[in-house]
């Protein structure tokens, strides 16, 4: 009798149990592939930027072949951490949550869910190996050419489709925030899909096409999407995963109603503003510069607002930040994201942007919010997932779990410490002269300068690329081992 | 699934009443820090649209209030620096080089402005500081000159460069002894083992010898009889064991056969006093005449 209590008091950690009886049964099986390819292509994609980073310190490191060079190999790591990492990581977690928070089965069920599964993974395969051979439309963060992008248009407008279906039927009266999050992440990605690819392809048997706009214009467009592409896929998104899981490792309510309405509203209307900052001191007419950089410092606050909610909502649980790595990843990611987001309207200002703008900053600032924000949102998110989703009691090794947190937090130490380091000695160089008027470094000195951190920049790379490999090995045993075999169901134990 | 609203025993904050998969939300006001600071921030935004230029209008856009133009900025911060040197500037104009070199303030001025061109320009095929690169980029740090190393020779090369299409280019081409047909396989390693004996390195006495001969007849007429070369036409001298494409029998049997020419461009786009300002500062690496 008392083991039966205690089974039924045991904490649940599959949200199945707290849903009512009638809960429906949710589709699972393609969340599960998606977890397990979010894993495999974050190894990949840290890989390929370790494997980068060791080019930009090395140079023999292109090894000479068409196929390896930066210029070819870059786009592969970009590619792969945002799109197929961070991609299937809000695949996984979009179609896990729209489900549990709307008490519904997915729309379309498991056809449509893998529908979307095989043929994300064909645009992630068929970009790759175009960049790889050489075929790029150029535009940063949308170098797919346009027969990918077609395939991702058709997809997309399915996601939307199984998405917006899936809220429609739902049993709660309410669409809960990380839903909107969602939502306004798929929407915006599609306008700015659409918009940034509106490309002639040259002949239909060719994989090169050119965008509508040129010139100016055409970069306008281009850092619209680019940014935005930060805002909604890399921002919103992701804090549709936080508001959600945080809340659930933390077991806590949501820190503030409120603050999430305002902060989505605010965050949503005034990201789109902010991508001309990226061409601040170009051709672009010098007042929508000026209109990014207000914009970027106005979404200051809305940015914060998500990191307040995120963190806010430990306050009761602090202790579990000792006792959970996972969490910690989670309010460690959130941390990470609060920096970013002071750091980028900073940058945004174009007296600091006059330094900043084409330096090493730029990278260290991005890589900041990817591998402390997104990276660490997700490897929170999995370690609580993954367990819920193969019905294991709990991770295998905790111990693995704050190995991982530590080389990984030390790597990303390394990284933006060297590249801030480096990008503000690179800007002050660039802008050195001497008493006559002459420049004081050219070129090549300024790049001979930052060797050094290049090589602690690859550095950081090996040492996160390592944590992802020991977290693969975790969440392998996790689903494996017989340790974590699944809680017993209460008549079993009672029978012992 | 309507729930009822609580109190959170934690904080003692209302949630909202609703739940989802077990996730609540509490009531709690927004921080005031954060509503001012985002009001902070709306207000300095309106403040710079209203100064600068910021916002579109059917036609035109808003010029700000300030009129600020950083085009202008620009411009004016530009000639205000050239204003500050013209004197200087000048001077270095219509000084001769060997005044220049002569007069302290003109030669720091001119090895400064000579630096800077030379790590944009120059530095890509000779080094940072001109120490040379393998393959036929000469080093200019050292005193051993293909056509010549006084300011005025020097000068001339980068103005005009070698072996390019300008007019007043420096020209000359080693014939391609090998491939050409004038020499046989046997006689170009004669000739190389005689210009290796022309630094002391020769292996093979008999064979140096022939290679002599085939030198005196082929070979003379530009690099001179005792091989020091003729800076006229940018034969190198073979005597100093310096060497633009490998020193060894190998490399110079290739240079034999097949011949080397390297060339530099004509820096036509440098204005005259940046080429005066290079000509210096090279003429000051090291080796200069």
């Amino acid at each position: 009798m008392s083991a039966l209590a205690a089974a039924a008091g045991a904490p649940s950690r599959t949200p199945d149990h707290a849903v009512a009886k009638s809960a429906p049964v949710y589709v699972d099986d393609p969340i599960r592939a998606f977890a397990v390819v979010t894993i495999f292509w974050g190894v990949v994609g840290f890989l390929a930027g370790t494997f980068v980073a060791s080019q930009l310190a090395f140079p023999f490191m292109n090894l000479d072949l068409p196929w390896t060079t930066f210029g070819r190999v870059r786009p592969v790591h970009t590619s792969a951490v945002i799109f197929a990492f961070g991609g299937n990581a809000l695949f996984m977690t979009s179609l896990y949550i729209v489900q549990r928070t709307c008490g519904a089965r997915l729309f379309g069920g498991n056809p449509a869910a893998w529908f979307l599964f095989w043929c994300y993974q064909l645009v992630i395969v068929l970009a790759a190996s175009g960049y790889v051979l050489g075929v790029t439309s150029g535009k940063e963060y949308a170098e797919f050419e346009w027969y990918v992008d077609a395939l991702l248009t058709v997809m997309w407008v399915a996601y939307l489709v199984i998405y917006v279906g899936t809220v429609m039927k739902r049993t709660e009266p309410h669409i809960y925030v990380a839903n909107w999050f969602f939502l306004a992440f798929i929407i915006t990605v599609a306008m700015l899909h659409l918009g940034n690819n509106a490309a002639i392809p040259i002949a239909l048997g060719s994989t090169k096409a050119y965008h509508f706009a040129s010139g100016v214009q055409d970069a306008m467009i281009q850092w619209w999407y680019g940014h935005n592409a930060v805002g909604f896929f890399l921002t919103a998104a992701f804090l549709g995963m936080m508001y959600y899981f945080i809340p659930k490792q933390a077991n806590r309510p949501v820190y503030s109603y409120r603050l999430s309405i305002v902060h989505f509203w605010a965050l949503t209307f005034l990201y789109i503003w902010a991508g001309p900052h990226h061409l601040h001191y170009t051709a672009l007419p010098e007042w929508a510069q000026m209109l990014g950089m207000t914009f970027s410092i106005m979404l200051w606050m809305p940015s914060w607002g998500g990191m307040i909610n995120g963190i806010m909502t430990l306050s009761g649980a602090w202790e579990k930040l000792r006792t959970d790595p996972g969490l910690r990843f989670s309010v460690t990611a959130v941390a990470f994201y609060g920096m970013s987001t002071f750091e980028g309207p900073l940058m945004s200002v174009r007296a600091v942007n006059s330094l900043s703008h084409w330096t090493d900053w730029t990278i260290g600032h991005v890589h900041s919010g990817a591998m402390g924000w997104v990276g660490f949102i997700v490897f929170g998110t999995l370690y609580y997932l993954v367990p819920v989703l193969w019905k294991r009691s709990q991770v295998y090794s905790a111990k693995l779990m704050s190995w991982h947190f530590w080389i990984a937090t030390l790597g990303i130490v390394f990284y933006i410490t060297a590249m801030w380091v480096s990008g503000i000695m690179q800007g002050l160089m660039w802008r050195a002269y001497d008493e006559f008027g002459f420049l004081q470094y050219s070129f090549v000195e300024t790049v001979q300068a930052m060797h050094p951190f290049y090589v602690i920049r690859m550095l950081g790379g090996v040492l996160y690329v390592t944590g992802a490999l020991i977290m693969a090995y975790n969440l392998w045993m996790t689903v494996r081992s017989p340790s974590t075999a699944p809680v017993r169901a209460p008549q079993a134990a009672a029978a012992e | 699934m309507p729930t009822k609203i609580e109190k959170d025993a934690v904080s003692g904050t209302m949630t909202t009443g609703h739940e989802w998969d077990g996730v609540k939300e509490l009531n709690t006001p927004l921080p005031s820090w954060w509503v001012y600071t985002f009001y902070a921030t709306i207000a300095w935004a309106a403040v710079i649209m209203l100064l600068y230029p910021s916002v579109p209008a059917l036609s035109g856009y808003w010029k700000g209030l300030i009129g600020y133009s950083a085009r202008e900025e620009v411009m004016q911060d530009m000639a205000t620096a050239r204003q500050a040197r013209a004197a200087t500037f000048q001077r270095i104009e219509t000084a001769s080089l060997a005044d220049i070199r002569r007069n302290p303030e003109l030669f720091t001025v001119a090895l400064a402005g000579g630096k800077a061109a030379f790590g944009e320009n120059c530095a890509a095929c000779h080094g940072a500081g001109g120490q040379g690169a393998k393959g036929g980029f000469p080093s200019l740090a050292d005193d051993t000159w293909l056509w010549g190393g006084s300011l005025s020779d020097i000068q001339q090369t980068i103005q005009y460069g070698i072996r390019n299409t300008h007019a007043e280019s420096r020209q000359s081409a080693m014939p391609k002894f090998g491939i050409d047909g004038v020499l046989t396989n046997a006689q170009i390693s004669d000739v190389a083992e005689f210009v290796l004996s022309l630094s002391r390195r020769s292996t093979d006495a008999a064979s140096a010898t022939r290679g002599a001969a085939v030198f005196a007849e082929n070979c003379v007429s530009c690099h001179q009889e005792n091989g020091t070369g003729n800076r006229e036409l940018g034969a190198p001298n073979l005597t100093t064991g310096i060497w633009l494409y490998g020193g060894d029998k190998a490399s110079i049997m290739e240079t034999v056969r097949a011949s080397r020419s390297g060339n530099m461009p004509a820096w036509v786009e440098l204005d005259p006093m940046t080429i005066k300002m290079l000509a210096v500062y090279v003429h000051a690496l090291g080796g200069g005449e």
